[in-house]
């Protein structure tokens, strides 16, 4: 009986049933050869964000370091330290490359960070909303949709000019311009898992709130909010580049990629286009890589997204 | 149907005065509306006059009230770099960020829906394809950083268009245009393209969603049936049907390319509503920031009730029924 | 001479669908002729190829389908040979067609004037006045009441039936010589399909059009066709006048369709039924589509069969154990 069982449930794509879950989940992940580079490029993206302070030819918040005499130096060419600056030297006579090692870092950070936290709170709101439903659902509904309704840039810009410029800052505006996103997507997940009988089953146990909602309903959120989780980070990491950009998000003294863009920008016209170029093309990697890993993930996992 | 508009126009009533309570909790009770409202250069006689004008040292209720009825008046507060009425500042602006955001919809729309179109009956074709993964592209890369590409290949390296600006404007209809002349054209191009890809991608997946999913209707294939020609079958069965949806959407689009500008005309040096913000944050002219945020969404509001409105008259399977709001 | 020319000659019709998983031989070489005002009823289950061989003969195949093989002569005219451009200007004016589900028909966001007066325009030169004129008689003859109303209104302010003569009006517009018509009554309820069936009998019999009608239902041919041909699996089994057919049917296939028409004279009996599933066409049994279902089959069905008349002149069947015994 087991026997017929276990024949029958070989997938039309012919691969053995006794796989686990994860191994199933790998495999298919890796059906798109476009996906694994995706993939690859977050992994080194990733590698050097974490070290990029091993891995810079310099260090660029070390002024001691910093040559006023380097300033603008073409790709290839010797800074007065000795090293050669691979990708040239931006106006205060910073090796671009470390620059942009260290850049990526911040815009990664941020990125990651936020989405994380908007994750968090986003998924506490969502599962609030579902489990209770009535009047707390529509509050916290009306909320998002009202939200959702106005674009992230507004949102962040108004935010930004209110709290000021900073890392901390930046995060804040990001973690609520994208909680609702998470919020939206977790509710109607779990409003169609509240439906199944599992759930009244476990209601019917006797068992807690909170364990009916963190054992049961949230393990059956987790594959949309990883494919939302995925692409928020890439939109994160893009709307901060955009607002550095507009010199309302970073510090000068924290250059993320954005703000080094917009710190070449104003010598791109003078033909001086390293500057923005270089953690401009960085930038794209990154965003296009994740945005990669997340349509492959969207596939994958195909989550009922509600968009 | 005029219960629908009565209905629709109170709820945006509500939103209004919802979000005027947002922004006076956000300036009067969290920030201190002292800094916010009053220029930090000004002497102490001159700090008192004006907590005095505002009604400062009312109760907080009948400072709300104040509040209302002064932003029902126009009155938004004066900008401490300018000295102008902060409203006055922002409407002489808007007109350049409106005509850039009705070229860059113009732009949307009259390349975007062919663009889909063809996509979407050619979905494998190579010309297919690219527009697909054009559109892919014009979601996923921030829009500064394409305009910087923009500027460097045509103005800087080709030097065929210029970097930046607005060119000298003309009357036209009462409005201070600039699109009129070939200068103005060539200084509006790059910036409307810019502030369009994103919609332009948006309009483009929607056609072509749609044509794929219109052209296999039992209605298209009885047009054919009747013998009309394939030309009248895709620029009336099937433009009439995929017109509807992407028109309403870009029209709730709107007032995203709007806060959307903002990037654009930073880039481009476009003198909008979008810099005079972005200059404002810049050197804290808080009355511009609440002036723009409160222009920004009353425009949100009556985009999407007109949106509503305009849906139900388009579209007859909607007009006629009762249309839960 | 000329009236012994059919309006439709269909010889050894072949349409495949190319997919990815294989090659679906929907239609596999299909025979038969329609003659000057003769209403020929093309009855099947679901995926025997009845609605293929109609867009076959209007050239409207969806793709990744083709007419691989065959003539299909209309008026002595090859139609698979025909360019798009003739075939357009034949679709609507020469042959027209009716669909299936009236809901889906009419176009949502276009107005039915609209929709008729663009069929009449598309193949005279006529003003707009005309066209309308035209579209406005073609309402009243299929019983439309206050056309000139109608013709103002969207479809979904029809009812299904009334979408459905608003159809068979449009496909009237220039009194084509054929009508194929795709199963137009099995989305309506009983009543408005008796009016709609009256109706097309009608109209043929008055304008002396030629009419296929498509359907799974042998009762509704039954009393509308002159001939019938059953198809199984993209071919015709039988073929012949509707009495010689129903009667003393020779498939196998017939007879079992024949068998599951609940019926009157048999209540209390158990209905009989047909085995199993029609078979996918991209992977046919061999010989005869038919035999793994048949209860008279054995080795000799392994081998495609031949099409014979062993009965009656015209009464041709295509198998090789028929059911003799009743004819």
């Amino acid at each position: 009986m087991t026997a017929t069982i276990s024949e029958t449930l070989v997938d039309p794509t012919g691969k053995p049933a006794d796989l686990s879950p994860f191994q199933r989940f790998v495999s298919d992940f890796c059906e798109s050869k476009v996906a694994v580079a995706g993939a690859i490029g977050v992994l080194i993206v990733a590698l050097i964000a974490v070290f990029a302070p091993w891995i810079s030819p310099t260090n660029p918040y070390d002024l001691a370091t910093v040559d006023i005499m380097d300033s603008r130096l073409a790709p290839g060419k010797q800074m007065m330290s000795g090293v050669t600056a691979v990708v040239g030297t931006d106006g205060m006579g910073r090796d671009m490359l470390s620059s942009m090692f260290y850049g990526l870092r911040i815009s990664l950070t941020v990125g990651a960070m936020s989405g994380f936290i908007a994750l968090m709170v986003g998924v506490c709101v969502g599962l609030t909303a579902a489990y209770f439903g009535g009047r707390v659902d529509t509050l916290i509904m009306r909320v998002v949709d009202l939200q959702l309704s106005f674009p992230a840039i507004l949102i962040a810009l108004v935010l930004l000019a209110t709290l000021g410029k900073g890392v901390d800052k930046i995060i804040i505006a990001l973690i609520v311009v994208q909680w609702a996103y998470f919020a939206r997507t977790v509710r109607g997940t779990a409003l169609v898992e509240r439906r199944k009988e599992y759930i009244e089953a476990a209601a019917c146990l006797a068992l807690s709130h909170r364990r009916i909602v963190f054992k049961h309903l949230l393990p059956n959120c987790l594959p949309p909010l990883i494919v939302v989780g995925t692409v928020q980070i890439a939109n994160a990491i893009s709307l901060e580049a955009t607002l550095s950009f507009l010199g309302i998000g970073l510090p000068v003294t924290e250059p993320s990629l954005g703000l080094l863009i917009s710190n070449g920008f104003e010598y791109m016209l003078s033909g001086k286009y390293w500057i923005s170029i270089y953690p401009g093309i960085v930038l794209l990697f990154t965003i296009v890589s994740i945005n990669l890993v997340g349509d492959r993930l969207r596939d994958v996992l195909n989550p009922r997204l509600e968009r | 149907m005029s219960v629908f508009i009565i209905r629709r126009l109170l709820q945006s009533v509500v939103v209004i005065w919802v979000m005027s309570l947002l922004v006076f909790g956000g300036v009067y009770l969290i920030g201190d509306p002292i800094d916010m409202l009053i220029n930090p250069e000004a002497d102490q006689e001159d700090i008192d006059a004006a907590i005095r004008a505002l009604g400062l040292d009312k109760p907080i209720h009948e400072q709300y009230w104040f509040f209302l009825i002064n932003a029902l008046k126009g009155d938004l507060g004066s900008s401490f770099i300018f000295n102008e009425p902060a409203l006055q500042l922002i409407l002489a602006r808007m007109p350049a960020t409106m005509e850039l955001a009705f070229a860059s919809l113009f732009i949307s729309i009259f390349f975007g829906i062919p663009l889909g179109m063809w996509a979407g009956l050619h979905p494998e074709s190579i010309a297919g394809r690219s527009i697909m993964t054009g559109s892919i592209l014009g979601f996923s890369l921030p829009s500064f950083w394409v305009g910087i590409m923009f500027i460097m290949f045509f103005a800087v390296i080709l030097g065929v268009l210029p970097s930046g600006g607005r060119a000298e404007t003309t009357e036209f209809l009462g409005m201070q245009v600039s699109f009129l002349s070939w200068d103005g054209l060539s200084h509006i191009l790059l910036p409307a393209v810019n502030l369009a890809l994103f919609k332009l991608s948006l309009v483009i997946r929607l056609s072509r969603a749609g044509t794929q999913e219109v052209i296999h209707q039992d209605y298209i294939k009885f047009a054919r049936a009747k013998g009309v020609s394939e030309k009248r079958v895709i620029l009336v069965h099937v433009l009439k049907n995929i017109l509807i949806p992407v028109v309403t959407i870009l029209g709730l689009e709107f007032g995203s390319v709007i806060a959307f500008a903002v990037v654009t005309e930073t880039v481009f040096a476009w003198p909008g509503m979008g810099k005079l913000i972005i200059e404002s944050i810049d050197q804290l002219d808080r009355p511009v920031i609440v002036a723009y945020l409160m222009i920004i969404v009353f425009m949100f509001i009556v985009i999407n009730l007109v949106v509503d409105i305009l849906y139900s008259v388009l579209d007859p399977r909607v007009r006629l029924q009762d249309v839960k709001a | 001479m000329e009236d012994e020319t059919p309006t439709l000659a269909v010889e050894d019709l072949k349409t495949h669908f190319f997919t990815k998983l294989g090659v679906a031989e929907a239609v596999n070489g299909v025979s038969f002729t329609v003659k000057k005002g003769e209403v020929v009823g093309l009855v099947g289950e679901s995926g025997s190829g009845k609605s293929v061989t109609g867009f076959s003969i209007i050239g409207l195949v969806d793709h990744p389908g083709r007419v691989v093989e065959g003539k299909i002569l209309f008026k002595g005219e090859d139609l698979a040979q025909a360019d798009d451009d003739r075939m357009r200007s034949l679709r609507g004016r020469r042959i027209a067609m009716i669909f299936q589900d009236p809901m889906m028909t009419l176009n949502p966001v276009l107005r039915i004037d609209t929709q008729m007066i663009e069929a009449v325009q598309a193949h005279e030169q006529v003003s707009e006045k005309e066209a309308r004129e035209t579209a406005r008689d073609a309402l009243v003859q299929v019983g439309i009441p206050s056309p000139d109303e109608r013709l103002k209104s969207y479809p979904h302010q029809f009812s299904g039936g009334m979408r459905q003569r608003v159809a068979i009006a449009t496909a009237l517009l220039h009194k084509p010589d054929l009508i194929i018509a795709d199963e137009p009554t099995t989305a309506l309820d009983v009543t408005i399909q008796g009016q709609i069936l009256h109706e097309v009998q009608k109209l043929c019999r008055e304008t002396g059009m030629s009419l296929i009608w498509i359907t799974h239902d042998l009762s509704v041919v039954a009393g509308l066709a002159d001939r019938i041909c059953v198809m199984y699996a993209g071919q015709i089994v039988e073929r012949g006048e509707i009495s010689d057919v129903l009667d003393h049917p020779l498939h196998p296939y017939t007879n079992g369709l024949i068998g599951s028409v609940p019926s009157h004279n048999r209540r209390g009996q158990p209905l009989a039924q047909i085995p199993g599933m029609t078979p996918s066409l991209l992977n046919l049994p061999e010989g005869c589509a038919f035999h793994p279902r048949c209860p008279r089959a054995d080795g000799a069905c392994f081998v495609q069969p031949q099409v014979t008349e062993p009965a009656k002149l015209g009464h041709e069947v295509r198998c090789v154990h028929p059911h003799l015994e009743q004819a």
